[in-house]
């Protein structure tokens, strides 16, 4: 893939030079921030509802093996099979053999965060069988060939007149870029598949253990149809999407709605309990849930464990002053944002380049403000780049200014003298106290930006002559 | 009734960028500080909090001048500092470095006694006008570390409406991040630029002659667009607004 090809600086750079991703991207986030801000606001306490949230995440991660456990044998209770995939490599195996075992040919999938983790399309398509993507964002970037940019609006990064050049040399239709002419021709071409697939993949929002059902939450009925019209439905769910019960999912879905997209529901909540049981008209003949783990339990023992609570809500995509400016693809891994500046260094720590995810922060903390379930996203960017200096990945220019950083601000003699050069040093440079130009690697500021002198004398010096020609002042008085 | 209100005795730790680059803001700071009472001193000694290295992820070399900036502040009663984010990074950040160090407790006890400059004026002395004045547009920043990690955003906007003079106009986007973020606004330039392209944005449509913000860092990257834009807006700390020394430098 390209996107993994280049270093994380050259993809930043392509990203802030694409004209229309910067387009799509203003209107997207924007529309995003005032909707989930609208349906906050309308909520008597609102940060009582996300506490509640947190806490309902905090206690499925603190008793999940248990929890795991009981969702397991209620979904075998109910006919479903279930595989423990290891990883990523397990859980491709189990659906392929399942999909060749059943001479599956066509696979509709609705939207699936975790197959994209674990690469499914490719082994799929790499063993002859034909993968449709059904979520429209996703089915556009499929047309595209592309990898999506976002948690839930996949092609987020496309404007609608994109869109209409790609269904235009795709579906055969005269161009438009009239939204609703292209979502009806979307939904038709899809239709079709739908009737023909053999199987049916699925994400899972959340497992709801006392019941040994799956939820998934769907704007488009894709969600519905993958699940219930395909005779086999395969659901993939990352093993920390668990929750207890109904009341416990209840709580999770008001916020996770209005987190996403403002609204106060998804348009469908799907419940899927296993098989259609005898004499039940609807629902594939059979149901198989895969618990993907891919380091999630490495993760859960370390001081990391509070990412597992995301709810994979993206309102910490949409807030952040960085996602906003390069998008999805330039984290380079399936989770973008600031919640994949965490996620994907743990996830996925062979990709290139990915320790310097956690750098792409200005700490504002506008993810955690934002975050339903208040993940402490800053505080884990801090403690990976504090990993990723104790793995010796600091540059070395960098270590030396941290050494010299140290010996300088421990020894306050040296530190008025270092302040001192610096003071000589930059205002020699500067014109009318602003300096232009800096040398590597400071002209990364100067390029475009000015940059002060440093004062004559510094606020310790100006306070001690102060304070002296105060004394001086009170002695001559007396 | 009770008697006049001892005075109180407050340590000004003005921070490393204050006190090499802007040592005027640390001169407003006192000197407003003491037009309200306050017992103003300067411990010997001080340098830096360490959020540069604890950002960067050199955390030993970050404890140990943080652990030595503990020291100094020891006894010190309380502190005061003109800057949300150097503050933040005791009150926010101490906890999780000197955890299980030596230090531990000195650092608990400091995060109880320290104050972000306007918290200190308002919400501790419980003033609202201090007596400035200007006359023209002002525009507010609402630095990022003090805003969510501090929790203050009355409090600034409160000594400015009682600016004698001033008008105070609603920055567009006030919350969003400048794009400064440390060593981000050197390692990461490209993204830090385009943050602080959007937020020149909306300081040119705020119009004003002054953008006032509250952390020396953040007013270095908005003050360093400005100036290559050639804006006519200046960038200005708050403690140079509310000590009547916008023009001291």
């Amino acid at each position: 893939m390209t996107t993994q090809v280049l270093s994380f600086y050259d993809r930043v750079e392509d990203a802030l030079h694409n004209q229309s991703l910067q387009t799509a991207l203003g209107r997207a986030t924007t529309r995003f921030i005032a909707n989930r801000t609208s349906a906050f606001d309308a909520l008597t306490d609102a940060d009582t509802l996300r506490d509640q949230a947190r806490a309902v995440r905090a206690k499925a991660l603190a008793r999940l093996d248990e929890l795991l456990v009981q969702l397991s044998d209620n979904v075998e209770a109910r006919g479903g099979h279930v595989c423990w995939a290891e990883d990523g490599a397990a859980a491709r195996r189990y659906i392929l053999d399942l999909a060749q075992a059943r001479g599956v040919k066509l696979i509709v999938k609705s939207k699936s965060m975790a197959s994209e983790e674990i690469h499914l399309n490719d082994a799929l398509e790499s063993a002859g069988i034909e993968v449709a993507e059904t979520d429209l964002g996703e089915y556009i970037i499929q047309l595209a060939g592309e990898t999506p940019s976002h948690i839930i609006a996949p092609a987020i990064h496309k404007t609608r007149e994109q869109i209409g050049a790609l269904f235009e040399q795709h579906l055969g239709m005269p161009h438009t870029d009239d939204v609703a002419t292209m979502t009806q021709a979307a939904r038709k071409a899809l239709r079709q598949r739908f009737l023909r697939a053999e199987m049916g993949i699925s994400g899972v929002n959340f497992g709801i253990a006392d019941q040994g059902a799956i939820t998934l939450v769907t704007n488009e009925g894709n969600g519905r149809l993958t699940t219930t019209v395909p005779r086999i439905h395969v659901a993939v769910m990352g093993i920390e999407r668990v929750v207890e019960s109904l009341d416990d999912l209840s709580v999770l879905l008001q916020v996770l709605a209005r987190s996403a997209s403002g609204q106060k529901l998804s348009v469908y909540t799907t419940m899927v309990s296993g098989p259609a049981r005898e004499g039940e008209p609807d629902g594939p003949e059979e149901f198989h849930l895969i618990l993907l783990d891919n380091g999630r339990s490495n993760i859960l023992g370390s001081e990391y464990a509070e990412a597992l609570m995301c709810i994979r809500s993206r309102a910490c995509l949409h807030v952040c002053p960085v996602y906003q400016s390069i998008g999805g693809h330039a984290y380079g891994g399936v989770y973008s944002g600031p919640i994949g500046a965490v996620l994907t260094p743990l996830l996925e720590p062979d990709l290139p380049d990915v320790h310097k995810l956690p750098q792409a922060s200005s700490l504002c903390g506008a993810c955690q403000e934002a975050c339903p379930v208040r993940i402490a996203i800053p505080d884990m960017l801090l403690r990976l780049r504090a990993d990723s200096v104790a793995a010796g990945k600091a540059d070395a220019i960098e270590r030396i200014a941290m050494d010299g950083w140290r010996v300088t601000m421990n020894n306050p003699a040296f530190y008025r003298l270092s302040g001192r050069l610096a003071s000589l040093g930059t205002r020699l440079i500067a014109q009318k106290g602003r300096i232009g130009w800096l040398p590597p690697p400071l002209n990364a500021w100067t390029n475009t930006r000015d940059f002060p002198a440093f004062a004559e004398k510094s606020f310790t010096t100006l306070w001690e002559e102060q304070q002296r020609d105060a004394q001086n002042g009170a002695k001559g008085d007396r | 009734m009770s008697a006049e209100p001892r005075p109180r005795r407050a340590a000004l730790f003005v921070t490393c960028i204050v006190d090499q680059m802007y040592p005027q803001i640390g001169l407003a700071a006192a000197a407003l500080l003491r037009s309200q009472g306050v017992d103003v001193h300067v411990p010997r000694g001080l340098t830096c909090c360490s959020q540069m290295a604890f950002n960067a992820g050199f955390r030993d070399e970050a404890r140990a001048v943080a652990g030595r900036t503990i020291e100094v502040l020891r006894g010190q009663g309380d502190v005061v500092m003109p800057s949300g984010s150097c503050c933040a990074m005791i009150h926010h950040l101490y906890h999780e470095l000197f955890h299980g160090t030596r230090h531990q407790d000195a650092a608990e006890e400091l995060i109880g006694r320290t104050y972000e400059l306007t918290e200190y004026l308002v919400d501790v002395l419980g003033v609202a006008d201090v007596g400035a004045r200007y006359n023209g547009r002002i525009t507010y920043h609402d630095a990022c570390h003090g805003l969510r990690f501090l929790g203050l955003q009355g409090q600034a906007r409160t000594l400015l409406d009682h600016v004698d003079g001033a008008e105070v106009v609603a920055l567009p986007g006030c919350d969003e991040c400048c794009g400064f973020g440390g060593l981000f606004a050197v390692k990461q330039h490209a993204i830090s630029e385009a943050m602080l392209d959007r937020k020149l944005t909306g300081v040119a449509s705020a119009n004003a002659e002054l953008l006032v913000t509250g952390d020396a860092s953040c007013m270095t990257q908005i003050a360093g667009g400005l100036s290559r834009a050639g804006s006519r807006t200046r960038a200005r700390h708050i403690a140079e607004v509310l000590a009547n020394m916008v023009d001291a430098r």
